[in-house]
């Protein structure tokens, strides 16, 4: 079966409407042109594919279920919930899904070392264990402050055989991660393959990361018709750099009566560098390779941020999401630090699921959309991932609560 | 002719190789860094390059990020380093080149800040992380104030896109003679001969290879191919370990007295036997 091509590519040069492109240092140029060619020259190659696709099935678990959390609907009150379980994914989250699509490029290309950037550490270890898979050299940049909070993930990784490099600069967190990522790929451009993780960076990344991804919302949709018969009425996601929430959305954006909803991190509140809701409190600008809606202050210079979670705490948004929100198409929403917990402990208690922080944060805006909509109303819930690495994070604020 | 346009074409009359400085604004303080760019006047720098700290300089090592961090600080930024510029342009003859990463300068606007560049009396700007595809209009609004938009190359940059920087870009082309990060190393890399070579053979226009320099003998090697030697992470060095003491200034005017002082063509005709160019 030939691969399934969205229609909806960005232009020559990257952009998704005015958003996208290629904003890197002229030594990034050749690195990304390379990889645009081998990716565009697997994309529409069936042993390529036909290989991924095993993996996906038989090493990842693919597909993953969709569920229909009965006992959370019945606590929310309103519209069916149902929930699309990355969180099942080998690794537990949908990283996995990229990471694979990537390693095997990375393969095609001949580069056998691969470095990678993390924030909550689930791309850290779906990068770590493709790499295991395939034989390749990874080393994952993290930042100090993420290190601390996802200690399992690091240990995780380390277990994979990974090198994790802890990034003191900056904040200490993903955008820094990032950027040490980048100098790595700078230095070494010839020998090393940079694994992004999400829908983020200079093209092609936002749009071969969105294809690796969008077997979530194939999927989704078959198995969602199959259990209700229609579609849903809203498709929830949370949104950090925006991969899963791509991922899931891709499939309905032709469905024009399917609402789309990205879910941001509120932190604290939305006052600077409390919060990572970027379509509340930020404008366009340009970080790490794209111009998209950024945190930035008057000189441009790019905002700190705050989330309870590791996987949303970061600056900007995948440029794919600014222009859906510029078409009218998506729309996103924020929910804080506390919903977001709240969301956690609802799930775990009713239907026996501890969520990523990261996916609780769809979860706790599900039930606000839930009672808005009424019980007519189906929502369909990507659980991006599972929550055993926020244990620690989730006992520490409940204990101080 | 403009500013820069003019220093270089009296370096090649006059045979010598040129310095061009990296200092980023705001780096120890705000009144300092202004005194560090009048004394690199002073010292003979042929064009001062200054430096828009940004909160993500993914181009840079450790030296330019930690100067980065410092300089956002002491309030450095886009606008304190216009201020800056307009305050000074009388008093120095360098031209002067405005470096920074696009952000800060999209934020401000491409066309409000080409306006205050040429009131301040900016004469080129590099934006880091705005490669040719992405420069078109950013290129069109200075050139319309007679700004010169400089363009890097790098030793991955193919002959095509070299062609394009040349045609799109003027006042010079910077090429990075190495590949990674900046930061000062212990010798000039060894392609560098080789990517001069490479850049001469599309354009006329002058040629500052940088990444490296930290010694007068990297200078004189690169003017054996060049037209001049950029020198960042080492000065900004100096700067750094000078911030504390009341040597400072006289310490970097001292620096790059001795870098320049093996900028004489006759080492790099001793390079290679003949005059470095027509």
């Amino acid at each position: 079966m030939p691969p399934v091509i969205s229609r909806r590519d960005p232009d020559a040069r990257g952009y998704f409407g005015e958003f996208g492109g290629r904003y890197v240092p002229e030594t990034l140029v050749h690195a990304v042109e390379e990889l645009e060619r081998s990716y565009f020259a697997v994309r529409d190659d069936e042993a390529f594919h036909a290989e991924l696709d095993r993996l996906l099935k038989h090493y990842v678990g693919r597909p993953t279920p969709v569920y229909e959390a009965a006992r959370l609907t019945a606590a929310f009150g309103g519209a069916r919930i149902f929930l699309k379980r990355e969180d099942l994914t080998h690794t537990g989250a949908h990283k996995i899904n990229n990471a694979l699509g990537q390693a095997l490029l990375a393969v095609r290309m001949g580069k056998r070392r691969i470095v990678a950037e993390t924030g909550a550490g689930q791309h850290g270890v779906a990068t770590a264990t493709a790499c295991a898979l395939l034989g390749l050299e990874c080393h994952v940049y993290m930042g100090a402050e993420d290190m601390g909070r996802q200690a399992l993930n690091v240990f995780r990784m380390r277990l994979l055989g990974a090198e994790v490099c802890r990034v003191d600069a900056g904040s200490r967190t993903l955008k820094d991660a990032i950027n040490e990522a980048m100098r790595d790929w700078v230095t070494n451009v010839g020998d090393t393959y940079y694994l992004l993780g999400s829908v983020l960076g200079p093209h092609p990344y936002p749009l071969m990361v969105r294809e690796f991804q969008a077997v979530i919302g194939r999927e989704a949709r078959a198995q969602f018709l199959e259990l209700a018969a229609v579609l849903p009425t809203a498709v929830v996601a949370c949104v950090g750099g925006g991969s899963n929430a791509i991922g899931i959305f891709d499939a309905f954006i032709d469905d024009r009566a399917v609402r789309l909803v990205g879910v941001e991190a509120g932190g604290d509140e939305i006052a600077r560098g409390r919060h990572a809701a970027r379509f509340a409190g930020g404008s366009a600008g340009v970080l790490q390779g794209t111009r998209t809606f950024v945190l930035q202050d008057e000189d441009g210079n790019i905002e700190l941020t705050h989330s309870i979670s590791a996987g949303l705490d970061y600056a900007a948004v995948g440029p794919e999401h600014a222009w859906l929100r510029a078409l009218g198409r998506a729309e996103y929403a924020y929910v804080t630090d506390e919903d977001a917990l709240q969301a956690f402990q609802q799930l775990a208690r009713l239907e026996g699921i501890l969520p990523a922080l990261e996916s609780a944060h769809a979860i706790a805006y599900a039930g606000r959309l839930a009672r808005e909509l009424g019980s007519s109303a189906a929502l369909l819930v990507n659980l991006s991932g599972r929550g055993d690495k926020d244990v620690h994070t989730v006992e520490k604020h409940l204990g101080r609560q | 002719m403009s500013r820069i346009a003019d220093a270089f074409a009296r370096l090649r009359a006059e045979r010598r190789t040129g310095l061009v400085t990296y200092s980023t604004i705001g780096d120890p303080d705000l009144p300092r860094s202004a005194e560090i760019l009048r004394a690199l006047d002073r010292a003979g720098a042929d064009v001062l390059e200054v430096g828009v700290p940004f909160s993500d300089p993914l181009a840079d090592g450790p030296v330019i990020q930690r100067a980065t961090e410092r300089a956002l600080a002491a309030g450095g930024s886009l606008r304190s380093a216009l201020a800056t510029i307009a305050d000074l342009r009388p008093q120095i003859a360098a031209p002067i080149v405005v470096f920074s990463y696009a952000n800060p300068l999209l934020r401000m606007g491409i066309a409000e800040f080409a306006r205050q560049a040429a009131a301040a009396g900016v004469d080129g700007v590099l934006a880091l992380d705005l490669p040719i595809e992405e420069a078109a209009d950013f290129r069109e609004a200075l050139a319309a104030r007679a700004i010169d938009t400089i363009f890097l190359l790098s030793p991955t940059t193919t002959d095509a896109r070299i062609r394009r920087a040349a045609a799109l870009g003027s006042g010079f082309l910077y090429g990075i003679s190495r590949l990674g990060v900046t930061g000062a190393r212990d010798r000039v890399a060894s392609g560098a001969d080789a990517m001069a070579r490479r850049i001469r053979a599309h354009t006329s226009l002058p040629i500052a290879l940088g990444f490296g320099v930290s010694r007068p003998e990297h200078v004189a090697e690169i003017g054996g191919f060049a037209d001049a030697a950029v020198v960042g992470s080492a000065l900004v060095s100096v700067i750094a370990t000078e911030s504390g003491s009341a040597h400072l200034i006289p310490r970097v005017e001292e620096y790059v007295r001795w870098l320049k002082g093996a900028g004489r063509t006759d080492a790099a005709e001793r390079a290679d036997g003949r005059p470095v160019r027509v």
